[in-house]
């Protein structure tokens, strides 16, 4: 149900996003989505990728501070409301979201939502009450597969 | 009970004179100054003027503390009279020169009778010695061989007590790590600052230092503070011990812990120590913090009289528990010239250190950069993010950034701007760590 996401620690300067995309391009992971969370002085990396373990080797060797997090991928449905009422059946269980990044794939309709949340266990299981589909790993990586 | 080994008989033989009765300690002193007195004003013509134009003679030295009679040596003095000018000993006595790293210009230059190499050799026997060591100890000497007395110093020294020494010189990091392992080595001496990196190179190797059979390290060459220790031997489980010495006076030991960790005893046999206020030049009794002055009282190529470290420290007056006779100096952690002033306050890097420190887990990686803005002094704290510390969470990075801040004003006094940066784009030093950037009268336009 849980995801690993990595995070990478980037000082908020050109070019320095470069660098973990070539770690990650040598090392011959792809990157399902990502999302760039930046301050005026440094900046945080967070990553999906399926080979998780590999990639936060190859960053780590690569002398990078690397964090690996744990987060909940939910299908959104893909019209007007679908997001806000996830966030209302959220809100009502008193789970907060520390963060979130959306992505769509190519197939299916739905978006995707990465969510990283305080409480991470009791957030499942106020989603899984509520029937919001979460997307384990499998089915998360087969989806951008053809 | 453990019984003692040839080995720990043998080190124990070394320290010896650490122990020696204060009025024989005093008596030698005497005997030793009034003769490298004599010597400095029969060789060194700068060290004679001197003297007679303060209208002293040899024949007034007639106890050590008649010291306090003679001019002081500046670095400016071995500068003035480069290379060889305050050489007491004929070239060809000279077995050895060694020069220290200048930060601008020319170096200044030392060199070693024969005899004062056995002092050397006496003295790192000595520091080796009160740190654990003893023959069948292996150390990996990770100073720099060459012009800087480190290298050399620690090697003649080590191999006189009986351990096994390997040249490793600085730098070369990998393989430092595998010696160490491969190797079975027992002791280690380089700059605190290089041990750290040798143990994130370890870590970065898969190595656990703490199942190495490294017991004792020797630091010295630079300051180093209480909470670096601490971080050193929780990190690779050793007792880390530190040594101090200047290449005017002779290099490494002139001083070493023993294993009490309150203080350097200071080798006052060979190296007498006075505590002096740096603004007034007044002798100050034991007890006082001021500058740190030095004296040899047997060196023969270079006798150094009264010379001004601009270490600040104190001569510690209760005797130390391990009961050695011969005084202790308070662990240096600043100096008189590596201080800096913003906005009118006197910093040491050794502050920010410790400031850095007092923040959990937050590894003794930083640089200090002054600048100027609008006429304003500027300072950053740039701090290396390790993954640690590091957090997914914006939140959480802000927050350790603001408690940075806050130790290092509580420390200091001062707000000055903290930094996060990547791991290791501060540079490593293979020698001594450069802590402080200073740009404020670099041309506009210069690149931090």
């Amino acid at each position: 149900m849980k995801l690993k996401q990595l995070s990478v620690f980037l000082e908020n300067q050109p070019g320095r996003l470069t660098l973990p995309c070539d770690v990650l391009a040598r090392a011959g992971i792809n990157i399902l989505t990502l999302s760039l969370a930046d301050t005026e002085n440094f900046g945080i990396l967070r990553l999906i990728v399926e080979e998780w373990e590999k990639a936060q080797k190859a960053l780590t060797a690569a002398g990078m501070a690397v964090k690996t997090t744990e987060v909940v991928a939910i299908k959104v449905p893909d019209r007007p409301g679908g997001l806000a009422g996830i966030l209302h059946t959220v809100e009502k269980g008193g789970i907060n979201i520390d963060y979130m990044y959306a992505f769509t794939t190519r197939r299916g309709k739905d978006s995707i939502l990465i969510l990283r949340f305080d409480k991470v266990d009791d957030a499942i299981e106020i989603l899984k009450k509520s029937g919001i589909g979460i997307v384990d790993r499998i089915s998360l990586f087969r989806s951008v597969a053809d | 009970m453990k019984t003692k080994t040839a080995g720990d008989r043998r080190a124990q033989a070394v320290s010896a004179p650490d122990f020696m009765p204060l009025k024989k300690l005093r008596a030698l002193q005497t005997k030793r100054l009034r003769a490298t007195v004599a010597r400095a004003y029969g060789s060194v013509r700068a060290f004679r003027e001197r003297m007679d134009s303060m209208r002293v003679k040899p024949a007034d030295i007639r106890d050590i503390g008649d010291i306090r009679r003679l001019p002081f040596t500046e670095k400016a003095d071995l500068l003035k009279t480069y290379p060889f000018g305050l050489f007491a000993s004929p070239m060809s006595d000279v077995v050895r020169l060694h020069a220290s790293s200048g930060t601008t210009g020319k170096p200044i230059v030392v060199g070693y009778t024969a005899r004062d190499m056995e002092v050397w050799k006496n003295v790192i026997m000595r520091t080796l010695a009160a740190a654990g060591m003893h023959r069948g100890d292996i150390l990996q000497n990770a100073y720099g061989y060459g012009l800087f007395t480190g290298g050399l110093g620690l090697h003649y020294g080590a191999e006189a007590l009986g351990a096994t020494v390997i040249p490793i010189s600085g730098g070369n990091t990998e393989r430092q790590v595998m010696v160490l392992c491969d190797f079975k080595v027992t002791a280690i001496c380089c700059t605190p600052s290089y041990f750290i990196h040798l143990m994130e190179q370890a870590g970065k190797m898969g190595v656990d230092m703490k199942k190495l059979p490294l017991r004792v390290g020797v630091f010295g060459a630079e300051p180093w503070t209480e909470e670096m220790r601490a971080f050193i031997e929780a990190g690779a489980g050793i007792k880390a011990f530190d040594i101090y010495g200047l290449t005017e006076i002779i290099g490494p030991g002139v001083a070493a812990e023993c294993p009490e960790h309150c203080g350097l005893h200071v080798f006052e046999d060979f190296f007498y120590p006075e505590i002096i206020d740096p603004r007034t030049g007044k002798s100050l009794p034991d007890g006082e913090e001021g500058e740190l002055v030095l004296s040899t009282l047997q060196k023969e190529a270079i006798p150094m009289l009264r010379y001004r470290t601009h270490d600040i420290t104190v001569i510690l007056p209760e005797p130390c528990r391990c009961g050695r006779t011969i005084r202790r100096i308070r662990r240096i952690s600043r100096r008189s010239d590596d201080m800096f002033i913003i906005r009118g306050v006197n910093v040491y890097p050794s502050q920010i250190e410790a400031a850095l420190l007092k923040v959990e887990e937050t590894l003794p990686h930083y640089l200090i950069v002054l600048s100027r803005e609008k006429g304003l002094d500027q300072v950053e704290v740039r701090v290396e993010v390790t993954g640690n510390v590091f957090s997914d969470r914006i939140s959480e990075m802000e927050t350790l950034r603001g408690r940075i801040s806050r130790s290092i004003e509580h420390v200091t006094g001062l707000r000055m701007n903290v930094r996060l940066v990547e791991p290791q784009t501060i540079e490593r030093s293979q020698g001594k760590a450069k802590r402080v950037l200073d740009l404020r009268n670099a041309k506009p336009g210069a690149k931090p």
